[in-house]
């Protein structure tokens, strides 16, 4: 059977639900961020699988590429974000930090 | 003309400075400490001294050609590509060029060598040299350049080195307020000519031709011929604001004031910069445009008048003035005033041929008086210097020659050039016996204070104290080497432009591919004669008073300078009080200005200001009362019940991010299956 | 089997192995290091799909950028000579149920969606329609990325700075 659009999204969505999973279950900050990354790359295996398979132009391309732009703020801020909660509070527990918390 | 021959080297004669510069600018500083400076002066000499041979090829390339297609271009890419400008970073040499790159790098590389020696004690010895060498490429741009805006870029280049180079020893706040004072100054210039770029790009774009190559420019000029603006010819304007750019970078009235400040720089600076080359941008620019400006004959009124009264003005001035180097710059000024009358009355070649004369003897000047100051310790005033040509035999006589060459002395190379102007003052179509008559009186002026200045320095009894007199010494071989060549060069200069009764004029020959034919003059060689003698009678005549007042001082200065009761000396030795005008005018204008907007700020602006405020307060008033009753009435029970509905909902926010992402996983998973059962 | 399609089972199982890899590992340092697997095999799938600047770009920032912070983060916060460097999970089994479920309905709408095709499918180099595109219908929003991007590097920089004690 040749490779056809159904592939790719399954690998999207298997992609997807790993990132999920990664999510969902970790306490560490910087696995809940790769995680978020997993899920980031399955979404832009979709887009450029659209503009793949279906009308040829490369707007999908486009905007895998933003997206893969605002991976690259998200990771910058979000680490940063994770290093700043770890001189503070000495964890990256999500679990721990709840300060804002009543 | 129409197929210019490409090559590829003369990119090397512009680029070859940029090389050396970008070498001593960037290691300069540590190569000086870790090697010496010899490596440094090789780094810094080697470039324009290759460029000179370069220029030299391009000089010859040029004389093998036949004299209509003498022509050479490198384009290395094209630049911008806009609609319809189309700029392209090339260079071209063609007669007018070349001679200018042989007088850049030429006396350019003189004065490279020079300055090893007298630069030699200085701690920014790299600094200097990657400046001088930036403002060779800079200038180079400017006068290759085929297109107005690559030469803008040289153009300003070229100020920017200037003002780096005046601001040279920083460490004096006299030195950066002169230097900011030129950059100031030429940036007004400079505003003129971006202006007069534009204009004429946008006046060939009219007619669809838009365009900033030379050639092309020369090409669709005639379509401008009758285009108007504001009821003014577009060639006139433009040309005006051309001027008024020429008028900044080589010093006329009005805006030649920063040029006597810029003599704070180093002596050798003072030479290249200030005499010899960049303040020469302004000529070569309207020689370059020369079509244009024959085009409009106003703005070429304007400009032999702005030229012969600059060279009147400073020609007073520098009559007065006591610093050595300051007689020059005004020399200087008056000199270029000489160029642009010679413009003015359309006789580009004269111009062009002064201009080249002029660099050898005023740069042999120059450094002279470098080499005197070199050995009086750093002293300026002339009236602590005489004497001095026993100390420093090599000095006295270059500077002999080229203060012979400037005062016009038959046979020296100043004599032929500025004879060439006043004839063609005189005889040009756009002449006139007046342009001539007080070109003439500015004669007789150089002679005077140039053969003052010489008596002054070099004759009669030392002035100096004790301290000076024991360390005179002559510069060494490196200083005076080049004061030698500039000498010769004074003289053997202007054998190259004879004027029309002594034989053929081969630099008007030369030039005539693009410049045109010189203007049939209306007078015979009898007449050119009779007037070369009147000239020569007042010059000899400047430099007798000069003799009888400084030499045997048989007549006393105060004789002089308490005519009218003292108000002429003293007019000129503060040069007019222009600078306290200007400072008047423009700098404590703009502050008035600005005093008057704070007025306005204060009670007008303000009263409408405070007016309104009431007006508000009273409005802000009454709604308050609504406010307070009505609205809040309103908001303070919507308040309560949303602090009611938080107190109730809180205990969903747990703040586990899990147990967020839970709730979102299940609502999507309620919507997806939503739609696909019952949705679809 | 054809070669190509061997590749791509090859190349989607490297992705699919490290992401879980990633999603299962009890050691952060193995998760972290099996990203790399997972956004090149990602890059991989782009060739596939004749997406050359996107998978060069994929390469670029994340396997050079995004990869790179995060194993600085992961040192920054972790003593390295820990043996055990913890990377704790809680609640695998309603986490299990829920995304087995969430896949489960994903698959399906997969399948069941009459998804539109072109008719012929073109390989041709994409990097010079990009750019087009970028500086025509997507001026604004390349613009504004590039905003957003600056404020990502401020804020980062402002965050991540360690406070001076006074």
């Amino acid at each position: 059977m040749a490779i056809g659009l159904t592939h790719y999204l399954v690998l999207g969505a298997i992609l997807f639900s790993l990132g999920l999973y990664t999510v969902l279950t970790r306490r560490n900050a910087i696995s809940v961020l790769m995680g978020v990354e997993l899920i980031l790359n399955s979404a832009n295996i979709n887009y450029v699988a659209f503009s793949h398979f279906s009308s040829g132009n490369v707007d999908g391309q486009i905007y895998a590429i933003f997206v893969i732009m605002l991976a690259a703020a998200e990771a910058a801020v979000g680490l940063a974000i994770v290093l700043a909660i770890f001189q503070l509070f000495h964890t990256i527990d999500v679990g721990a930090v709840e300060t804002l918390k009543e | 003309m129409e197929h210019p021959i490409q090559t590829d080297y003369l990119r090397w004669i512009v680029l070859l400075p940029l090389l050396g510069a970008g070498w001593n600018g960037l290691l300069g500083a540590q190569l000086q400490k870790r090697v010496g400076k010899w490596l440094v002066s090789l780094f810094a000499c080697a470039p324009v001294v290759f460029s000179f041979l370069l220029s030299l090829a391009a000089f010859f390339g040029l004389l093998a050609l036949k004299p209509e297609e003498r022509f050479l271009t490198d384009r290395v890419y094209a630049w911008l590509s806009l609609g319809s400008l189309h700029v392209d970073v090339a260079f071209w040499v063609d007669p007018l060029s070349a001679v200018m790159i042989l007088v850049v790098t030429g006396i350019g590389g003189l004065i490279h060598i020079y300055s090893i020696g007298y630069m030699h004690e200085d701690r920014s010895y790299w600094r200097y040299f990657a400046f001088l060498n930036l403002f060779t490429f800079a200038m180079l741009l400017l006068v290759t350049a085929d297109n107005l805006l690559l030469m803008f870029i040289g153009w300003e280049g070229v100020g920017l080195c200037s003002y780096a180079l005046i601001g040279f020893w920083y460490q004096d706040h006299v030195n950066t307020r002169a230097g900011n004072k030129a950059f100031i100054v030429n940036r007004v210039g400079d505003f003129g000519f971006i202006l007069g770029i534009f204009l004429i790009f946008w006046s060939l774009d009219q007619q669809g031709h838009g365009t900033v190559a030379f050639r092309e420019i020369a090409t669709f000029a005639s379509l401008l011929q009758g285009q108007e603006i504001w009821g003014i010819g577009v060639v006139t304007l433009a040309t005006l604001f051309l001027f008024l750019g020429a008028t900044g970078k080589s010093a006329q009235i009005p805006l030649y004031v920063w040029l006597p400040d810029a003599m704070q720089g180093p002596t050798p600076v003072s030479a290249l910069i200030h005499a010899a080359t960049m303040v020469t941008a302004g000529v070569y620019m309207i020689a370059r445009l020369n079509f244009l400006f024959s085009m409009a004959p106003v703005t070429l009124e304007v400009v032999a008048s702005v030229g012969v009264a600059t060279a009147l003005l400073a020609a007073t001035i520098a009559l007065t003035q006591t610093d050595i180097k300051r007689v020059l710059a005004y020399s200087t000024i008056s000199q270029l005033g000489y160029m642009f009358l010679a413009a003015g009355v359309a006789a580009y070649g004269a111009a062009i041929f002064h201009l080249m004369t002029h660099a050898f003897f005023k740069a042999c000047l120059f450094l002279g008086s470098g080499s005197v100051i070199h050995a009086m310790g750093g002293e300026q005033d002339m009236r602590k210097m005489g004497g001095l040509s026993r100390s420093l035999p090599w000095t006295f006589w270059t500077f002999t020659i080229a203060v012979l060459a400037i005062a016009g002395t038959p046979l020296t190379a100043g004599f032929f050039s500025k004879d060439e102007i006043l004839w063609q003052a005189f005889s040009s179509p756009h002449g006139s016996s007046w342009l001539w008559l007080l070109g003439v009186a500015g004669a007789g002026m150089t002679a005077f204070y140039m053969f003052r200045q010489l008596f002054l320095v070099f004759f009669g009894e030392c002035r100096a104290d004790h301290h000076v007199q024991e360390h005179l010494h002559e510069s060494p071989k490196v200083m005076t080497l080049p004061l030698v060549v500039l000498a010769v060069g004074s003289i053997a200069a202007g054998w190259i432009g004879l004027p029309g009764i002594f034989g053929p004029n081969l630099f008007a020959q030369w030039l005539e591919p693009v410049l045109g034919a010189a203007h049939e003059a209306h007078g015979s060689g009898a007449a050119e004669g009779t007037l070369m003698v009147f000239s020569v009678g007042v010059a000899a005549f400047g430099f007798y008073l000069a003799y009888l007042i400084y030499y045997r001082r048989a007549l006393a200065p105060e004789h002089f300078s308490s005519l009218a009761g003292g108000l002429l000396y003293r007019l000129s030795y503060n040069k007019y009080y222009i600078d306290e005008i200007y400072q008047f005018v423009f700098i404590r204008g703009t502050l008035l200005l600005a005093r008057i907007g704070v007025w306005i700020d204060q009670y007008i602006i303000d009263f409408i200001v405070d007016g309104s405020a009431r007006t508000t307060a009273l409005v802000s008033w009454v709604n308050g009362l609504f406010d307070n009753y009505v609205i809040d009435g309103i908001v303070n029970q919507l308040a309560d019940s949303t602090f009611a509905a938080g107190d109730k909902f809180r205990k969903v926010q747990t703040g586990n991010i899990n147990s967020y992402l839970y709730v979102i996983l299940g609502a999507v998973i309620v919507a997806i299956i939503v739609k696909l059962r019952y949705w679809s | 089997m054809e070669l190509a399609t061997a590749i791509f089972y090859l190349v989607a199982a490297v992705t699919v192995g490290s992401a879980a890899m990633v999603a299962f590992s009890r050691n952060i340092i193995y998760s972290a290091f099996s990203l790399l697997g997972t956004f090149a095999g990602v890059a991989g799938i782009y060739v596939f799909l004749g997406a050359d600047f996107v998978a060069a770009v994929q390469v670029l920032i994340y396997v050079g950028g995004i990869l790179v912070l995060i194993l600085f983060a992961v040192m920054l916060t972790h003593r390295i000579t820990d043996v055990q460097i913890t990377n704790r999970a809680a609640g695998r089994i309603p986490a299990l149920v829920m995304v087995a479920v969430f896949i489960a309905l994903l698959v399906q709408t997969i399948q069941e969606t009459p998804w539109v095709k072109a008719k012929e499918i073109v390989y041709v180099p994409t990097t010079g329609a990009i750019g087009d595109l970028f500086l025509q219908s997507y001026l604004l929003p390349f613009e504004l990325a590039s905003l957003v991007l600056l404020a990502a590097l401020i804020g980062a920089v402002v965050l991540a700075r360690k406070e001076i004690k006074e």
